[in-house]
């Protein structure tokens, strides 16, 4: 049985879709085999990102109607061994499918692959009840905002109640220069809101914005502050004990790049 | 470079998001209002007052989340911070 992940945030454009890229591709980068679910029915973001759009024939809801077989919706990205997309529906809406049905699906797929990582939509209705349904770990993305923070600590309440204890945080999009200077929220301010444990930090990287352009996940980038963010928390899901990125530290740049990159393990 | 020490000089903004994100999660988090707190807080003052004397204005009271011992999951959990002036004559019953 595969470990079943549901990447949520509660607010939208926080980075979610990005991070299940991100997470499955370095999984599958490490070996495992992996399926993403695309669990935004009638906003599908997923295929886009992974560059897989052009090759959709039947999507999830397709499966849980019977219309095609599981394997005939799964879409195998030919640039990595192991990982597969299961799109979303874009012509239906969320209401095409219910919690039982997405458990069952869940179910089957964590029994062909190591991980099953749901994208799961913004908001607390529906979608994300079915996002969740047959998820066994939750991960938690947020931005140091606000409104963010305050999406993240109602949607860990509402995965606490529902029996998914334990989340894991993703703080995207830091920002170090304004960290610095006292003007954006660090990591220990939201620990210290929030109350759970960290997985990883991801710098503001404009890399992103290039990757997302072609259809190519950050995480297959060397050079990439993100893609390193993002590779120090796949080896985290995989168990391995990783030091935290430091974003506050004084001293020069090459340093602090140094550190950025895993060279120097300072800090925890 | 002045105008950015201007700036510097009141709270930093991340202190401000800060607060006011502690402020909104109480009420987020349990669907109590201030008015509520306020209640609990004055029974609170009114039962250790029998025991020992208590510094009012520094009396502290919250809603939050913490780490439960037995299972390491997380619980909301209400703080009270209650600073203790004098002990009063019935330490020894």
């Amino acid at each position: 049985m595969g470990e079943v992940i549901v990447v949520t945030s509660g607010k939208g454009g926080v980075g979610k879709t990005t991070t299940t890229a991100n997470i499955g591709t370095g999984l599958s980068l490490k070996g495992k085999s992996v399926v993403l679910v695309d669990a935004d029915i009638g906003l599908r973001n997923l295929d886009v990102v992974m560059g897989l759009e052009n090759r959709i024939v039947y999507d999830l809801v397709d499966v849980v109607e019977g219309v095609c077989r599981q394997r005939q919706a799964l879409i195998k990205d030919k640039r990595y061994t192991n990982l597969y997309l299961l799109p979303a529906a874009q012509t239906k809406d969320k209401n095409a499918v219910n919690p039982e049905q997405m458990q069952k699906l869940v179910g089957d797929l964590s029994e062909e692959f190591d991980y099953v990582i749901l994208d799961c939509p913004a908001g607390i209705e529906q979608g994300f009840k079915n996002a969740i349904a047959g998820a066994n770990k939750a991960i938690v993305v947020t931005t140091p905002e606000v409104s963010a923070v305050r999406d993240a600590d109602r949607i860990i309440g509402l995965l606490e109640a529902s029996g998914l204890r334990n989340p894991m945080l993703i703080i995207n999009r830091i920002k170090m220069e304004m960290v610095k200077r006292g003007d954006m929220m660090n990591i220990d301010d939201m620990i210290d809101i929030l109350a759970i444990d960290l997985l990883g930090v991801v710098p503001d990287d404009d890399m992103i914005v290039v990757s997302t352009n072609r259809g190519e996940p950050a995480i297959a980038i060397e050079q990439s502050l993100a893609g390193q963010a993002y590779r120090n928390i796949v080896r985290r899901i995989m168990g391995e004990d990783i030091p935290f990125m430091n974003f506050e530290s004084d001293d020069g740049f090459f340093k602090r790049m140094a550190r950025l990159f895993g060279l120097n393990k300072k800090k925890q | 470079m002045d105008l950015f020490k201007w700036f510097n000089r009141s709270a930093s903004s991340k202190d401000i998001a800060k607060e006011r994100l502690k402020l909104v999660l109480i009420h987020d988090r349990a669907n109590v209002s201030p008015q509520f707190l306020e209640m609990i807080k004055g029974e609170l003052i009114k039962v250790i007052s029998d025991y020992m004397e208590i510094d009012e204005e520094g009396l502290e009271i919250k809603l939050t989340r913490t780490k439960r011992e037995i299972d390491n999951s997380t619980v909301p959990a209400l703080v009270a911070n209650i600073p203790i002036t004098r002990m009063k004559g019935h330490s020894n019953i």
